[in-house]
């Protein structure tokens, strides 16, 4: 006699409750809050908004309370919740030249106006585990400085003797792509590729942009600059009739400057990738610059051979939120697909045996 | 934060209506797939969010609803599923095939055959039935236009010159309506056949790929094949042994780890309904189920 085994609405909801648990932990254990997680392991955080492409620490710092830790996870919560709001409009370009500036280096001059800064910053630390932060205590007080004047960025300053491509002017009657709302297709053009690689997943940017630099699609990148800090974000408001500040945020950016182009109507002059995120994310901003200047391959008459220089391999892959689903998707019920091919290898092997006048290695008991 | 109230089927208005744009498309020219921005649902991305944006799309407060995966109404991803819709459009759902007006699938046609006024939804992880010769979506897309399938023919071809059958036995491409050639979703190509002259509407959902693709009531299904390799379904050669039924097909169960095996309906429904009205196979126990609710 035989009873089918069923998955049961009750085992799901056993599932969830044991989840919840396990994610508390020991109940010993003060429960963590959602300020120190925003406060303490804000980079996370950062990641979070960055890829969960909505900008809320508090969203942000629930997600990773609720994900465990699982920052992949995390994002496809903050996807999932920002796929429900309602959309108002695009704000206005932000401009990082205003940036009020807590970090700022390039790597192509040694002095630039406003100078080197180098903020908060892991660079330099010597990575040995520090075994007094295992207790509690309060760190030194930083060292304060006079708040920084408004830097020019070093790609203004290469634009200015024309040493480097213009940044493209923005089309005020050209509405900026989202593929949020608008299904890809390809090719897809720069402020799309953008917007992915802005959404993409920081590891397979990094591991792309480290392919470009190993030689699979070279592009000769010096960090022109990297800057972190605040940036003004302002709305049109189409009955106010004018540009409303809406607060400033903290964003990371990346110019990379490249190898030249020119030919023989046009001067030579090096050309841009570019990177931008929400928080401090500089490994997200340094990777994406290089994939978003390998991705101009078309645009630049470049021969297309590596898989960064390649959108659509590089935009159908780069989601992990697509991929993650995609990839644990294997973990669902197949059994009817495998008894299908099955059926089909019994019958090929068979055959093989038949023909081959050998015997099969073991009965199938149930034939 | 507070706990939001969501529209009826989750989906808000204006997203409904551009993914009904788009099966409205998708009927009108069967077996084409149509792009559409397809949202981040709260489940996965690979678990069903196709299916359950056309579900949510079509869904009716007046619709009777049933979510099957693998056949099964009782698969763990089938209830997380039917759950959903019960709670976000607060619908009747059931396990029967007959009163269902919309059925979400992964895997399987019902057994049941379909009738006029019932929606059949798809769940699809990959619509492209040319991606795995052509990873490209722009070369495939183009091909599509052209009709050029020579690709596929020659996949089937060199399938019989190496194994001697045509080695696909599930996602078996089929010709609609005479003119493009579709994924059927990775169902047993044993179900193949069922969509042919189907009176029931087919929608097809594929949520990461952003695709929907329909087969119209009554339209031309046929799975590709050669005049002398004609197409055959596969469907192991027993009855089911707690039902008896030698016309459906069957999940293989492995009862021990000396390979002794059972072969029962992977059809619930069709298995459920079977020994209710009293057939028996060799292994049959009372009917044990867990009960759904909502």
């Amino acid at each position: 006699m035989y009873v089918a085994v069923k998955g049961g609405e009750r085992a799901i909801e056993n599932a969830h409750r044991l989840l919840a648990h396990e994610r508390r932990g020991h109940r010993d254990v003060p429960e963590i809050s959602l300020s120190q997680i925003s406060e303490q392991l804000s980079l996370g955080v950062d990641r979070v908004m960055t890829e969960g492409s909505l900008y809320d620490r508090e969203l942000a710092a629930l997600a990773i309370k609720q994900a465990r830790g699982d920052l992949i996870e995390a994002i496809f919560l903050v996807r999932a919740f920002r796929a429900t709001l309602p959309r108002f409009g695009t704000t206005e370009p932000v401009d990082t030249g205003t940036m009020q500036v807590r970090r700022r280096i390039s790597s192509t001059f040694k002095d630039i106006p406003g100078g080197q800064v180098l903020g908060p910053t892991f660079d330099y630390t010597h990575r040995l585990l520090d075994p007094h932060l295992a207790e509690e205590g309060a760190p030194e007080a930083p060292v304060t400085a006079e708040p920084l004047a408004v830097m020019p960025r070093v790609t203004d300053i290469l634009g200015r003797d024309g040493l480097i491509e213009p940044s493209p002017e923005g089309d005020a009657d050209t509405p900026v792509g989202d593929l949020t709302r608008e299904p890809l297709s390809f090719p897809a053009d720069r402020d799309l590729r953008l917007q992915n690689l802005a959404r993409a997943d920081e590891g397979f940017l990094l591991a792309l942009g480290y392919s470009t630099q190993r030689g699979y699609g070279r592009s000769h990148p010096f960090a022109g600059e990297i800057r972190f800090g605040e940036v003004e974000v302002e709305f049109f408001a189409e009955d106010a009739g004018f540009a409303v500040p809406l607060g400033s945020i903290p964003m990371t950016e990346c110019q990379m400057v490249n190898q030249f182009k020119g030919s023989a109507t046009e001067a030579p002059c090096f050309t841009r990738g570019y990177g931008l995120a929400f928080g401090q994310s500089e490994r997200k901003t340094m990777s994406m610059a290089l994939v978003d200047r390998s991705l101009r391959a078309r645009e630049l008459s470049e021969e297309i051979k590596a898989p960064a220089q390649d959108e659509e391999f590089v935009m159908s892959h780069s989601d992990n939120v697509q991929a993650t689903g995609f990839v644990e998707h294997l973990k669902l019920p197949h059994y009817v697909d495998f008894q299908s091919e099955l059926g089909l290898l019994r019958k090929l092997r068979a055959e093989f045996f038949e023909a081959s006048g050998r015997a099969e290695p073991l009965q199938e008991a149930a034939e | 934060m507070n706990a939001t109230a969501y529209n009826f089927a989750y989906l808000d208005e204006q997203t409904k209506r551009m993914i009904r744009r788009a099966i409205l498309k998708a009927i009108a020219i069967p077996g084409y797939q149509v792009p559409f921005a397809s949202r981040e649902m709260p489940m996965p991305y690979g678990w069903g969010t196709g299916g359950v944006q056309v579900t949510a799309a079509i869904l009716g407060p007046d619709d009777v609803l049933k979510v099957i995966d693998q056949g099964s109404d009782d698969t763990t991803n089938a209830i997380s599923i039917r759950k959903f819709f019960a709670k976000t459009a607060g619908v009747a759902t059931t396990t029967s095939t007959e009163q269902a007006s919309v059925i979400q699938t992964r895997h399987r046609i019902p057994e049941a055959p379909l009738r006029a006024g019932q929606v059949l939804v798809y769940q699809v992880p990959i619509p492209e039935p040319l991606r795995f010769l052509e990873p490209r979506e722009t070369e495939t897309r183009r091909m599509h236009a052209l009709g050029e399938y020579g690709l596929m023919h020659v996949k089937l071809y060199e399938d019989i010159a190496r194994f001697g059958h045509i080695a696909t036995s599930y996602a078996y491409p089929v010709k609609v309506n005479a003119r493009y050639v579709m994924d059927p979703s990775p169902t047993p190509k044993f179900d193949n056949p069922k969509m042919d002259d189907c009176p029931a509407l087919q929608l097809f959902g594929a949520g990461r790929e952003k695709r929907i693709y329909a087969i119209p009531p009554h339209t031309k299904v046929v799975s590709l094949d050669f005049e002398d390799h004609p197409f055959s379904r596969y469907r192991f050669d027993a009855p089911c042994a707690l039902c008896g039924a030698d016309d459906s097909y069957l999940d293989e169960i492995v009862t021990d780890d000396r390979g002794s095996r059972m072969f029962v309906c992977s059809d619930t429904d069709y298995c459920e309904g079977r020994q209710a009205a009293g057939h028996r196979g060799t292994e049959s126990a009372a009917p044990h189920k867990e009960r759904v609710h909502g």
